[in-house]
C-alpha cells in the first residue's frame, strides 16, 4: 500500500495525513513543500503534476487551501496535497522548478483565487485579460460585478 | 414625381426580393449552439433551401453575423471587429439564449447578451434552439429584408 509508505516516509514533514477516496491526502506547511515534492518525484515516481487549484473557505483562518494532485506512474497512485495560506500573505513556493507545466496551471490560479507563487516569473493573467481588478472565483468577489472591454452600445 | 415613386418602390421591391434569397451567413461560433448550427445548416435541415447556405468564413464577404453561442467579455472586441469588418448590407441573429441575454450565465466573464455590444436584428431564444426555430428566426428576417427599403443611389432617403 502506497499510504503507508508515503506516511512512514515524510513523516515529520506533514500535519496530517488523511485519505479520500482511496488517494492519500496530506496538509502541509508552505515552507515544507517543495522538499516533499522533491522527495515524491524522485523517491516515489510522481513525476506528473496533474493540477493545483485553491479553496476559498471564507470564514475560516487561514482562508484559503491550495491544494495540488501528483499521479505516480510507478504506483498507479495518486496523491493530493493541501496547504493552508492566510489571506494576508496568500504565498506558497512555485513548483517551476520541478515541474514545466506548474507555469500555466499557477497563473491560472493567481488569475482566479490570487495566490502568489513566489518563484514564479510570469504570473501574468491567462484567463482573465490585463486590467481585470479583484480575483473572481474568491467567495468575496461579487457575483454581478462586470468588467467590460468594450464600451457598451447606448 | 408619382412615376419616380413607383419605380423606387419597384426598386426596393426587386433588391429586397433579392437580397433576401443571397443572405450569406458569417458563422462566429463560440459555444455549444455549434452543433445546432451544423445540424441546421446540413442536409436534415438545409437552410439552402431557404437561400441563406453558404458560411462565408471572412466576414467581409457575408451580410449576416450569426452569433452562435456564449459572448465573454474577452471575446467581445472580436466580436465587434467582425461586425465593423462586414459590409452593409448587414444583418445579425443572436442565436441561442447566450447570446440573445447571457443565458444562465451571470458571472464575471460572460456579457449579458451581445446587444450591449453591437445591434440585433433577429433573436432566436433556445438552450440550444430547435432547428425549425432557426429557419423561421431565418425566414422572418428575410420578409423583413423583402419589405426593407434599400437605398442604393446615396441621394435616396432609408
Amino acid at each position: 500500500m502506497v499510504n503507508p509508505d508515503l506516511k512512514q516516509a515524510l513523516q515529520g514533514q506533514y500535519e496530517e495525513a488523511t485519505e479520500s477516496f482511496g488517494m492519500p491526502e496530506l496538509r502541509l506547511r508552505a515552507e515544507n513543500l517543495l522538499a516533499v515534492v522533491q522527495r515524491l518525484k524522485s523517491e516515489f515516481g510522481f513525476e506528473l503534476f496533474l493540477d493545483v487549484t485553491a479553496i476559498d473557505h471564507v470564514e475560516r483562518s487561514p482562508r484559503f487551501d491550495v491544494v495540488y494532485h501528483f499521479y505516480s506512474r510507478p504506483l498507479n497512485a495518486r496523491l493530493r496535497l493541501k496547504v493552508a495560506v492566510p489571506e494576508n500573505e496568500p504565498t506558497v513556493p512555485t513548483l517551476t522548478t520541478l515541474y514545466g507545466s506548474a507555469r500555466y496551471m499557477e497563473r491560472e490560479v493567481h488569475d482566479m483565487y490570487g495566490i502568489v507563487f513566489t518563484g514564479n516569473t510570469d504570473l501574468r493573467p491567462i484567463l482573465l485579460y490585463e486590467g481585470f481588478v479583484g480575483h473572481p472565483l474568491r467567495k468575496d468577489y461579487p457575483m454581478e460585478a462586470e468588467q467590460p472591454i468594450v464600451n457598451y452600445r447606448q | 414625381m408619382a412615376m419616380m415613386e413607383y419605380m423606387t418602390t419597384k426598386k426596393d421591391e426587386l433588391v429586397g426580393w433579392i437580397r433576401k434569397f443571397s443572405l450569406f451567413p458569417y458563422p462566429f461560433v463560440t459555444a455549444c449552439c455549434g452543433m445546432e448550427f451544423m445540424s441546421v445548416s446540413s442536409t436534415l435541415y438545409d437552410t439552402d433551401r431557404f437561400g441563406a447556405a453558404l458560411p462565408r468564413f471572412t466576414p467581409r464577404q457575408s451580410d449576416l453575423l450569426m452569433v452562435v453561442g456564449t459572448v465573454s467579455h474577452k471575446t467581445a472586441p472580436i466580436l465587434k471587429t467582425v461586425y465593423e469588418q462586414m459590409c452593409e448590407p448587414k444583418w445579425v441573429m443572436a442565436f441561442g439564449a447566450c447570446a440573445t441575454s447571457g443565458g444562465f450565465y451571470r458571472n464575471y466573464s460572460v456579457v449579458q447578451g451581445i446587444d450591449l455590444v453591437i445591434p440585433v436584428d433577429i433573436y432566436v431564444p433556445g438552450c440550444p434552439p430547435r432547428p425549425e426555430m432557426v429557419i423561421d428566426a431565418i425566414v422572418m428576417l428575410q420578409n423583413r429584408i423583402a419589405g426593407d427599403r434599400h437605398p442604393i443611389f446615396p441621394t435616396e432617403r432609408a
